[in-house]
């Protein structure tokens, strides 16, 4: 009888078999396919120069350009996240003035093109030939410098990365800060923590949950947008490859070397980003979620365990007709 | 500590807006007395525990916490708000526990207890961790410490909520409906926690619909409608005997 095998299909004990989507299949093989014949007739193009993609993927210049464009990432996103933070609680103040100049500077950095931004900070020499420091309507000046010599465009471009970062994220940070019951903030109150401390300590930990994923998103946008300080010929990723190319006419190779690069930061953002979720998703749900180890893991272990089942369904089927 | 009165509440009112919710209240408390509040929703109960900590600011009145003006400070005839820091200062002797637990998610069980105490109250933090599990140990919970609040059921949070709140050795509890986000099962442990805070000489405000908890723990029941005390006395007098019609018609609907 059947019951001596685990296959059997009894009414109670039905082996179910998955639902088959066999359109998934055939648009994935048609991307597959697309996406081969692209790549192909790009390789074998006889105006592209592989060679040279290789030869000046770790060219000293094209090197300096990453590590510039790393930096100038990083310090952008870390100035425009104080100032996001800062914007987002004064947006949230009781204090009008307040309100009014954080909604303002969002508005305006928000509503002007990012490169009109960074080509007006390289050009702000033009506008102020000195800056000094005194006190107004009198001689008296402690400090005066010429703009150039202060603002370098690279100085310059950060300035206007950072402010520009400050105006998006400050409505990322809100939304943040929103999302957190206000009975958090009583409670820290009640405990006898200060508004500053329970910010801090209480509020902005919980916020960073909601505000992390979007700022991912924010540092990729960032990562790119340092090829706009091209315009004020900061030697950055970009500009290293253009300029390069200038130089040995290899327009194409070098831009296929920056985006090489573009695309290895970009991949290489999304680790600290996944364990930063991680770190500040604790506590909500049950369970940490999976690392991508653990994952894969899982991925191979629902992988097989779906094949078993199917071998079981089959077994099961070839019985019932058997039968 | 030779102030008789721990919380001494002369004539307070308060409006949101045109809408008066405290219309004169006038309410003292004794050390190591239990106080359950009793009254309709919107009659101006968490409003009144707000003000005491000075949570909400109060229109008129005084509010005196262990002989302390709370939250103002009188010169001549006039009162002037504190600044945040003073007001937190004064906070840190009133415990409070919330309706809705609002324990910080991102902390485990123990870490919302020791926040407070090594962060505001400078306090060593081996010894704000060793109080920290004896205050989870007295609410039946030490085996919880690295449980973070997601992982605990609603009447568990609420009795880490209440040891966070014991966490810097109040000298004045306030309760608003600790019970009433629970189900039904798990009202008794926090009750208990409650009965024996009661009975270890805690002085005690507690908003409650537990008739039941009233009448056991509480040294006096006040009954509050339309943001003025009606009526007041011990639990059973108040409760078995009322003499207003609004307190009748109030415990005939709860019980
Ligand atoms: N922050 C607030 N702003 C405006 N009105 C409020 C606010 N808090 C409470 N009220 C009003 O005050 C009245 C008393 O509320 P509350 O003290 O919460 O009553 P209870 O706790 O007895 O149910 C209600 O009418 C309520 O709508
Ligand atoms: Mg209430």
């Amino acid at each position: 009888m059947a019951s001596t095998t685990r296959t059997v299909a009894s009414d109670d004990d039905v082996v179910a078999i998955p639902l088959r989507h066999p359109g998934r299949w055939i648009a994935a093989a048609a991307i597959v396919v697309v996406l081969g014949l692209l790549f192909t007739s790009l390789w074998r193009n006889p105006n592209v120069d592989h060679p040279s993609i290789t030869e000046f993927l770790f060219d000293p210049r094209i090197l300096k350009g990453v590590w510039l464009t790393i930096v100038i990432t990083a310090v952008s996103m870390v100035v425009g996240t104080i100032l996001a933070v800062t914007l987002a609680i004064m947006r949230m103040s009781s204090n009008p003035v307040l309100r009014a100049v954080a909604f303002g500077y969002t508005w305006f950095f928000r509503g002007t093109p990012l490169l009109v931004q960074i080509v007006f900070w390289g050009y702000l020499g033009l506008l102020y030939q000195q800056i000094s420091l005194g006190v107004p309507l009198t001689d008296i000046q402690f400090f005066s410098a010429d703009t150039n010599d202060l603002i370098p465009a690279l100085v310059g471009g950060v300035i206007a990365l950072s402010l520009n970062e400050g105006a998006y994220a400050a409505e990322i940070v809100r939304a943040g800060l929103l999302s957190i019951d206000h009975g958090q903030r009583e409670a820290a109150y009640s405990l006898g923590m200060g508004p500053g401390y329970t910010m801090r300590r209480i509020v902005l930990p919980q916020a960073m949950k909601v505000i992390i994923p979007p700022r991912g998103n924010e540092t990729i946008s960032m990562l790119k947008s340092t090829s706009l300080l091209a315009v004020v010929a900061v030697a950055e990723l970009y500009t290293a490859a253009t300029q390069t190319s200038s130089q040995n006419l290899r327009q194409v190779e070098l831009l296929i070397v920056a985006s090489i690069w573009y695309l290895a930061m970009t991949t290489a953002l999304s680790i600290p980003q996944y364990y930063l979720e991680r770190y500040y998703g604790r506590g909500t749900a049950r369970e940490l979620p999976p690392t991508p180890w653990q994952q894969f893991r899982g991925w191979t272990g629902r992988m097989s365990g779906r094949w078993q089942n199917r071998q079981i369904a089959r077994a099961a089927a070839r019985e019932a007709v058997d039968e | 500590m030779s102030e008789p009165y721990v919380v001494e509440a002369r004539g307070v009112r308060k409006w949101f807006g045109s809408n008066e919710v405290l219309k004169s209240i006038t309410l003292s408390v004794s050390r190591g007395e239990v106080l359950c509040l009793l009254g309709p929703s919107g009659s101006g109960k968490t409003t009144f525990l707000r003000c005491i900590n000075h949570l909400e600011s109060i229109d008129g009145g005084r509010i005196l916490v262990n002989g302390e003006l709370m939250g103002y400070r009188q010169r001549g005839d006039k009162v002037y708000e504190l600044k945040p820091r003073e007001i937190a200062e004064q906070r840190r002797s009133i415990g409070m526990v919330f309706q809705r637990f609002n324990l910080s998610t991102h902390m485990t069980a123990l870490e919302n207890i020791t926040e407070a105490p090594i962060g505001i109250a400078k306090m060593p933090k081996n010894t704000a961790r060793e109080r920290g599990m004896a205050l989870l140990d007295r609410v039946g919970l030490a085996d919880k410490a690295n449980q973070y609040p997601a992982q605990l059921s609603g009447g568990q949070q609420q009795r880490v909520a209440i040891a966070r709140a014991l966490a810097l050795d109040p000298t004045l509890m306030l309760f608003d409906e600790p019970t009433s986000a629970l189900d039904p099962e798990l009202v008794g442990d926090v009750l208990d926690v409650m009965r024996d805070l009661a009975q270890s000489g805690m002085t005690m405000i507690v908003v409650t619909h537990e008739i039941g908890f009233s009448r056991e723990a509480a040294d006096r029941v006040v009954f509050m409608d339309g943001g003025v005390v009606v009526e007041e006395g011990p639990p059973t007098q108040l409760l078995d005997n009322p003499q207003h019609d609004r307190t009748r018609a109030f415990l005939q609907s709860v019980l």
